[in-house]
């Protein structure tokens, strides 16, 4: 088995980063927009219909035996999505048969993890797992801190993975795909069913680019299935099983507009700023999180649209009640979705023809031809962490421990006007620091930052500054309010690192972005 | 003493910003501290230090401290060890923290009082973002929300919260305890800058007096020579019956305040959303201020979803003469502020008594006069309020004057 990582370089926002990792050649960041492959995409074997049953009747008896027909073995990489979020239970017996198969050193590519696959760990451990690249989030994350993973995680925002399988910088043997309505043909969507989720964007680029492709349902339905967000064509096997995602964490999350005072307040505040900066306006675009304060952003954005007479063209999702109510109510007219975060979110997306699904190739993919997120006017994202030149941290804490996917984060950094309303500090933790734990965006991709106690607007962008010079709004420096967090909360100590890397952050061109250290226990 | 365990604050898995602290005098052993954190990693060098520090302070020189923290402030780690030691050891040492300067502000006898803000005595989370919202006033209550095992140690923290969080110029606001309880909280409050005293279930005059006389005790003990304001609540039938003999019991009475649930309650009525069981209490209480030239202060609304429903209330309550309102969250404050706030017509009016006073002190004329009306010096003072309120609530620009003069001249 290969290095982990070798030979660290300093990149173009002074972080030191590997230039090989789990044997493979990398490039540090330099900057936004510079990075430009010579290189062509990645090629997928030739295939031939002759090879495929005439009837067009892909299915198999069971995932195990799909997955030897597959060929699976050792030091392949296997790849899955999160449309079953927390409620998942494909990853799980995936790996459960490789473990039976006896196969190891399996590389694992999901397009996010869940705390649901703390069942992984064993695997990890045991080594039919090597390492794994993509969002860890809780438990998985707090394994690899500790520095327990055998190879180096990577750790890519959704249009990264896209561009990464695209550009074939991960090339995946056997992608599975879950999809809560199928055809034995392999066509597939998010829709119907038991575990509908409504879109199943995040297996769109291995459908088109992995060696075989799985398609796993609960539903199977006589071909064809309409419609077909996976196309069959790409697709080796097809499976029916019991039960693919448990419902109700499916579409469980964070749903709910927040209740917490601070936090609507903020929500408030940033609402506010976008009406007096000239954002909300006819035909305007905008796209905001699943998160609590998220929620209640677009809900001011509601009152103040409806007060004024003023609709937007479209707004990205992912999308929730809220949102379509908006969208029914006339303020939107067109949802982009890239996914939906509760029922109503799947009900809209089945019914009505404005509420369109995405996926991470139209939405976020860097090396394309242009992509939506940046022709949105504003987006509201959160941040772990923010430092006094406007770099921000998603992925760990300030004690260090990768705890957080990316996600759409760095790709919706595109978007015209990128403001994170964030506490100034979350139980003693001061939010804004001298210098984050991690960079996962770079200070010059981020506006405006909003908190309870002031708003920093990035002096790069002085046509805001002036848009909101006699604004009642508390507008002070990043530095003022970094100040403040800590007269409040004392000056933190940092974080206690050992000298060995965990893990690598890519930035949306594949570059490396950022290094995350092992966390002393 | 015989006790050598004591524990102080709270601990949970939805508890945040607070700590639970348990201390062990020993015989022999020096000073073991141990600390499990959440932010151990930025925290744990400094929390220690000042743990060692406040032990040393107490002339602790053998005990085991235990400190399970949530992201607790060093003012509330400092007042919850502190509860643990005064619950083991005789002293009238206090481990005072400085007072920060934000804080060092006053409050006027003749200022808004649209909204109060009722914080809990011993939850420090709340404390710490409250004064964001922007209230006119911050309670720190001492009484209904603190459990009576935890009376002492909400007193320690109600003093540090007052010495060391920024309440953003809201008015700076203690609930005590009922009479004659209460007494023994003040001294925890009046050398820390409290402005109002907040005083339950008021029945009469005389507890009034008694509690001027420990104020003036402690103020001329502490060198405090600004006025402690009271605003007594009046929550019994007795109490309503009293309400002028309480309202003009001291000069530093600048408002009174009715608390509905035990006034519903003592009447043996059921609390109604119409409110027709307390109209004569209400209605009372309201007459009992204005004879006394004070402010007269609703109860609080305790439906928090509704902002409707308390937006209809506070209309109705200001109908009836009331000048403020308490709040149980703060998404109440601007509902309550807005519906508080002046009308159109008013600020009109306002405007123009403003400008025709300012025109008169121009002149240096003596007497303020609106077309052939005399303007008597109250009304002066009322419009300018209703002036400043407008502006304190963006309805009108800080330089309307200007904007009203090219009107007229327009």
């Amino acid at each position: 088995m290969a290095k982990k990582y070798a030979d660290l370089v300093k990149n173009a926002v002074g972080r030191m980063v590997p230039t090989e990792v789990n044997g493979q050649k990398q490039v540090p960041f330099q900057g936004v927009g510079k990075f430009k492959p010579e290189t062509s995409k990645h090629g997928p074997k030739i295939v031939s219909c002759a090879d495929f049953p005439e009837d067009g009747n892909k299915e198999v008896t069971s995932l195990k035996e799909a997955l030897v027909k597959a060929g699976l073995k050792d030091g392949m990489t296997i790849s899955t999505h999160h449309h079953f979020r927390n409620g998942d239970l494909l990853a799980n017996k995936i790996f459960d048969i490789a473990k039976e198969l006896g196969v190891k050193d399996l590389r694992w590519v999901p397009s996010a993890s869940f705390p649901c696959h703390e069942h992984l760990i064993q695997y990890l451990e045991d080594g039919t797992i090597h390492h794994i690249e993509g969002s860890m989030n809780g438990p998985l994350g707090r394994f690899a801190s500790y520095g327990k993973m055998r190879g180096l995680g990577v750790l890519r925002s959704h249009g990264g993975r896209y561009q990464a399988i695209q550009d074939g910088e991960v090339k995946i043997d056997i992608a599975i795909i879950g999809a809560a309505c199928a055809d034995p043909f392999g066509n597939a969507n998010g829709l119907y069913g038991s575990s509908a989720s409504g879109l199943l964007g995040f297996a769109l680029a291995d459908s088109q680019y992995a060696d075989k492709v799985i398609v796993v349902t609960d539903n199977m339905v006589p071909f064809p299935c309409i419609p077909w967000q996976i196309q069959g064509n790409y697709v080796d096997y097809t499976v029916q099983v019991d039960q693919v995602g448990i419902p109700e964490k499916i579409v469980s999350g964070t749903t709910q507009i927040t209740k917490s005072p601070d936090r609507l307040l903020l929500a408030e505040m940033t609402a506010q700023l976008c009406w007096e900066a000239g954002i909300i306006r006819d035909g305007f675009s905008f796209q905001s999180g699943a998160g609590g304060t998220s929620l209640a952003v677009g809900d001011y954005f509601a009152k103040i649209m409806r007060k004024e007479g003023i609709k937007a063209r479209f707004a990205r999702g992912g999308s929730n009640k809220y949102l379509v109510s908006m969208l029914e109510e006339g303020l939107i007219e067109y949802i982009l979705d890239g996914q939906t975060f509760d029922l109503k979110g799947v009900q809209s997306m089945a019914d009505n023809p404005n509420h369109v699904w995405t996926s991470p190739f139209t939405s976020y993919n860097y090396h394309g031809k242009g992509n939506f997120a940046g022709l949105v006017d504003v987006v509201i994202l959160g941040a772990t962490e923010v430092d006094v030149n406007f770099n921000a941290n998603v992925v760990t804490h300030s004690d260090g421990l990768l705890l957080h996917g990316i996600g759409g984060w760095q790709n919706c950094l595109f978007s015209k006007t990128v403001i994170l309303p964030i506490p100034l500090f979350r139980d003693r933790i001061p939010v804004i620091l001298d210098e984050v734990t991690t960079i996962c965006g770079p200070g010059e991709l981020i506006d405006v930052i909003v908190t309870e106690r002031g708003i920093a607007i990035n002096p790069k962008r002085k046509d805001l500054i002036e848009a909101l010079k006699d604004s009642t709004l508390p507008i002070k420096t990043i530095e003022e309010l970094k100040d403040e967090a800590e007269k409040i909360c004392g000056k933190p100590a940092k974080a206690n690192f050992d000298d060995e890397l965990v893990a690598v952050i890519k930035w949306v061109d594949g570059t490396i972005i950022d290094s995350v250290r092992k966390v002393k226990p | 003493m015989s006790n050598k365990i004591a524990t102080a604050g709270n601990m949970g898995k939805k508890v945040r910003s607070d700590c639970f602290v348990t201390l062990e005098l020993k015989d022999s052993g020096g000073i073991s501290i141990e600390q499990k954190s959440k932010v151990q990693v930025m925290y744990g060098e400094s929390n220690k230090k000042l743990c060692e520090d406040i032990l040393s302070f107490f002339e602790i020189k053998n005990a085991q401290l235990t400190i399970e923290d949530s992201g607790a402030l060093p003012l509330v780690i400092a007042a919850r060890i502190e509860a643990a030691v005064k619950e083991l050891i005789d002293t009238d040492k206090e481990y005072l923290l400085d007072i920060i300067e934000e804080n060092k502000y006053t409050s006027e006898k003749e200022q808004f009082r649209f909204s109060r803000l009722y914080l809990p005595g011993n939850t420090p989370s709340m404390m710490l973002n409250a004064g964001i919202h922007d209230p006119n006033g911050i309670i720190l209550d001492l009484e209904d929300s603190v459990a009576f095992n935890k009376k002492k140690e909400a007193q320690l923290l109600v003093r540090n919260a007052l010495r060391g969080i920024n309440f953003y110029g809201a008015e700076r606001m203690v609930r005590i305890n009922q009479f004659p309880k209460g007494l023994e909280d003040i001294k925890y409050l009046i050398p820390h800058n409290v402005h109002m005293l907040l005083v339950p279930k008021c029945e009469g005059a005389d507890q009034i007096k008694q509690l001027e006389v420990k104020i003036d005790e402690l103020r001329k003990q502490h060198k405090v020579e600004r006025p402690i304001y009271l605003m007594p609540i009046i929550e019994s039938a007795l109490g309503v019956e009293k309400a002028f003999e309480i309202a003009t019991a001291s000069e530093n009475v600048v408002a009174m305040a009715i608390g509905l649930e035990d006034y519903t309650a003592d009447l043996g009525a059921r609390r109604t959303n119409e409110a027709v069981e307390s109209f004569y209490a209400r209605t009372r209480m309201v007459n009992a201020c204005k004879a006394a030239r004070i402010q007269a202060i609703d109860s609080v609304f305790s439906d928090v979803a509704d902002m409707d429903a308390l937006r209809e209330n506070v209309k109705t309550s200001k109908g009836l003469g009331f000048e403020g309102m308490g709040c149980i969250h703060p998404r109440q404050i601007k509902v309550i502020h807005e519906s508080f706030a002046p009308e159109a017509e008013e600020i009109d009016k306002a405007k123009k008594i403003v400008n025709a006073f300012i025109d008169a002190t121009e002149k240096g004329l003596g007497v303020v006069s609106l077309g052939t009306k005399m303007i008597d010096p109250p009304v002066v003072k009322r419009a300018e309020k209703t002036i400043n309120l407008a502006i304190s609530l963006g309805l009108i620009s800080e330089n309307w004057r200007e904007e009203f003069l090219n009107e007229q001249a327009g």
